[in-house]
């Protein structure tokens, strides 16, 4: 193929957009208020200015991420499931267990309201985006697509155009939720390419403290595009854990973006599990807005196959006295690939600031490869910042070490394997959480590297 | 039970092992000295199965059987224990994790049942307990932090719960005060009996006053040039290597 019409099923792709858009603001699927229609509208014009970043030429951000196969796509969006709209099965392969807490789930980025459970909790709103637009909740109109920059980002600028369903969490001040929220977004196998766009705004007020868990998931065999953005407030004071896991199909298109304002004093904890798709990229921006803020980032993302994985940090330290620590790892097996992308950005006058950021990646072939790039832009000289990375393959020594005490290879593999992601999973808070993730680990590493013996 | 015929064995493009003739029977204890980078280590790791030591002439066998194509941990399952000169430290890994899964591979290729969480505990504490140790050692990271005497006795520590038929220990008292010698030679001591039998690599004959050997080899430069009662080893210790060192330049040009 020549390059012109390369360029020409481009257009094609963004023409196609252009259209559902139009039908989906003819035949009123949103009705709820004007501000959302503008929003929308506004974001569509902007994502047909700004096409897809496929150019990698002079562009930094996805200069090691091909997504020419999402943008020579015509995705549809999916028709309205049947019911049920996925079996009791696939629903607890990726349910939490029996927390006691909140639970939204949607399939096909539309939320189901019979597969969901929503305990009251007084003053707290755990609902679907839908419902909070036709409620016309003012919190969602405060913050909505205030945060996700829809002016250089085409993919939050597509979200925004097709925005109609999604999470709403709102913990309005000094509340506890000793619970985990949980939002899973569930996709399935369609005759047509089908491409999702789910919306998340969290809200954590004052003195808020609460942990929400987002799960992404779907079937193996198809190919389908997730381009999610989420949006997180963290007022002052309040403490956020947030937790994402992306367990899609082997075929899958991921994209996230996750823009969260850190108040003043306030804390922000995520923890992002790779597992699935086969390009997945995170955007994670953080802005550490206010005073004595702190966050603390970590990542985990195990690849195998041909999936590529590429994680994009971006934290700004507006602010005096905000810290912020970055913990990423990834275990690469086959052809995958991963990259970090980490910058820390500090303003003039944002003294005392405390940076830190670390990418490691252990490689189990010779074909994974893996590329850390950190960029740091520093424009105040009373800071302190601090990047470490490290790739290599496992310890020749150490694999020996635990043979020669009777360890199978695969076993001792898997044991170092384990080894090397163990203080990120030893460090999840929820007890949950951290079985949930080290039961994933495991089984991931039990499919690459046997599991003839138990280790541990 | 060990029998070492015209062992030469070599690292990348470097002969090493320049033909090792070596017999241990049940029940003895065989203490190798020799200079630095005689080939010693070289001699543990290449009976070990360390990748990269490659033999390139002559024979081993292990109770009977050809030890050469084994794979290390096949090597530990049939008897064989190496403790390292220099143990290395494995973040993340805790000596009683890997030590289960060592030990469980052991017993199932004898047939044996595997010991679960509890017994194996019991059995890893009564050996920290004879050791004199600190129980707290096991529940960390496997060396991470150790002090090079406590790297050592952990090493030791790993032969107690492992019970090996064979135990080559290289150089388990560099390094240990004048005291942790004593426990670390109890600790061998403990595991010998007339079934079972120790390589001792050392640079000391000290240790030798506690684990006595029932024959002293000296290697230089990839050769045993001298074996002898233990009394080799104060004549060792009290000459040095010279002379032998000339003794053995003297058998290489002559052929
Ligand atoms: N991986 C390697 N690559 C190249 N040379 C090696 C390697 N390992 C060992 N050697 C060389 O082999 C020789 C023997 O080393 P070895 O470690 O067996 O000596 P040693 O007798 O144990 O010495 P020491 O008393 O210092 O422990 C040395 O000259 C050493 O440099
Ligand atoms: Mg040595």
């Amino acid at each position: 193929m020549t390059l012109s019409t390369l360029v020409a099923e481009e257009q094609e792709v963004l023409e196609h957009y252009l259209r559902a858009f139009g039908a989906l603001e003819r035949n009123g699927a949103a009705r709820d208020g004007s501000w959302v229609a503008a929003l929308r509208r506004s974001a569509m014009a902007r994502f047909s200015r700004l096409g897809f970043p496929t150019a990698r030429r002079g562009n930094e951000e996805w200069k090691y991420t091909d997504i020419r196969p999402i943008a020579r796509r015509p995705f549809q969006l999916p028709l309205p499931p049947g019911s049920p709209a996925v079996g009791a099965a696939e629903l607890a392969a990726f349910a939490l267990g029996p927390t006691g807490g909140s639970r939204l789930v949607f399939v096909d980025g539309r939320y189901q309201e019979q597969l969901s459970s929503r305990p009251s909790l007084p003053g707290v709103s755990v609902l679907s985006l839908a419902e909070a637009l036709t409620s016309g909740a003012d919190t969602v109109q405060e913050h909505l697509g205030r945060y996700a920059d829809c002016d250089t980002h085409a993919f939050t600028a597509l979200n925004t155009a097709f925005l109609h369903d999604g999470a709403f969490v709102h913990i309005p001040q000094g509340t506890t939720l000793d619970k985990p929220v949980h939002l899973l977004f569930l996709s399935t196998a369609h005759a047509q390419d089908t491409a999702t766009h789910p919306r998340v705004l969290i809200v954590a007020g004052e003195g808020a403290r609460a942990t929400v868990v987002e799960t992404y998931g779907g079937p193996s065999g198809a190919d389908y595009f997730t381009n999610a953005v989420a949006e997180v407030v963290v007022g002052p004071g309040a403490d956020l854990t947030y937790y994402k896991e992306q367990r899609q199909g082997e075929r899958a298109f991921h994209v996230t973006t996750t823009q969260v304002v850190v108040g003043r004093e306030a804390t922000f904890s995520s923890f992002n599990l790779d597992l699935g798709g086969a390009l997945a990229r995170n955007n994670l921006n953080v802005a550490m807005d206010d005073e004595r803020g702190a966050c603390a980032l970590r990542g985990l993302y195990l690849m195998g196959g041909a999936q590529h994985v590429d994680n994009q940090v971006i934290i700004e330290h507006a602010r005096p006295y905000t810290t912020s620590r970055e913990l990423y790892k990834g275990v690469l097996n086959g052809r995958s690939r991963a990259v970090f992308h980490g910058s820390i950005i500090v303003h003039k006058g944002a003294r005392k600031v405390d940076a830190e950021q670390v990418d490691k990646n252990l490689l189990l072939s010779d074909e994974a490869e893996a590329d850390t790039k950190p960029a740091f832009w520093i424009y105040c000289d009373d800071v302190k910042c601090r990047h470490g990375a490290a790739c290599g393959q496992m310890d020749e020594n150490a694999l020996f070490y635990l043979r020669s005490r009777g360890l199978t290879e695969p076993a001792a593999r898997r044991l170092l394997t384990r080894a090397f992601v163990s203080e990120l999973v030893e460090g999840i808070a929820s007890e949950t959480l951290r079985d949930r993730v080290d039961g994933l680990v495991e089984a991931r590493l039990s499919s690459w590297l046997g599991d003839d013996e138990a280790v541990g | 039970m060990l029998e070492i015929r015209n062992l030469h064995a070599s690292v990348g493009e470097v002969e090493i092992l320049k033909g090792i003739d070596l017999q241990v029977k049940p029940g003895e204890v065989h203490a190798i000295m020799g200079p630095n980078g005689s080939g010693k280590s070289t001699l543990a790791y290449v009976l070990a199965g360390k990748p990269g030591y490659v033999v390139t002439a002559g024979e081993v066998t292990f109770l009977g059987k050809d030890l050469l194509p084994m794979k290390p941990e096949d090597r530990a399952r049939a008897g064989l224990f190496l403790s390292f000169q220099h143990p290395l430290e494995i973040p993340g890994v805790r000596l009683d994790q890997f030590l289960r899964a060592g030990i469980n591979g052991i017993r199932k290729s004898r047939g044996l049942e595997e010991l679960d969480v509890l017994k194996f505990d019991r059995h890893l504490v009564k050996k920290v307990q004879l050791l004199e140790m600190d129980q707290g050692l096991v529940r960390r990271s496997v060396n991470e932090g150790f002090s090079g005497g406590e790297r050592k006795r952990n090493e030791v520590l790993q032969m107690a719960v492992l019970e090996p038929t064979l135990a080559i220990l290289d150089e388990p008292d560099s390094g240990l005060d004048i005291d942790a010698v004593q426990e670390a030679a109890k600790g061998i001591n403990q595991q010998r009996g007339p079934e079972n039998a120790t390589i001792l690599i050392t640079h000391y004959q000290r240790i030798l006053n506690y684990v006595v050997p029932d024959v002293v080899h000296v290697l230089i430069n990839g050769r045993i040039v001298r074996s002898g009662g233990k009394e080799l080893a104060l004549e060792v210790e009290a000459q040095g290597y010279e002379e032998l060192q000339e003794a053995e330049a003297t058998l290489r040009s002559s052929g």
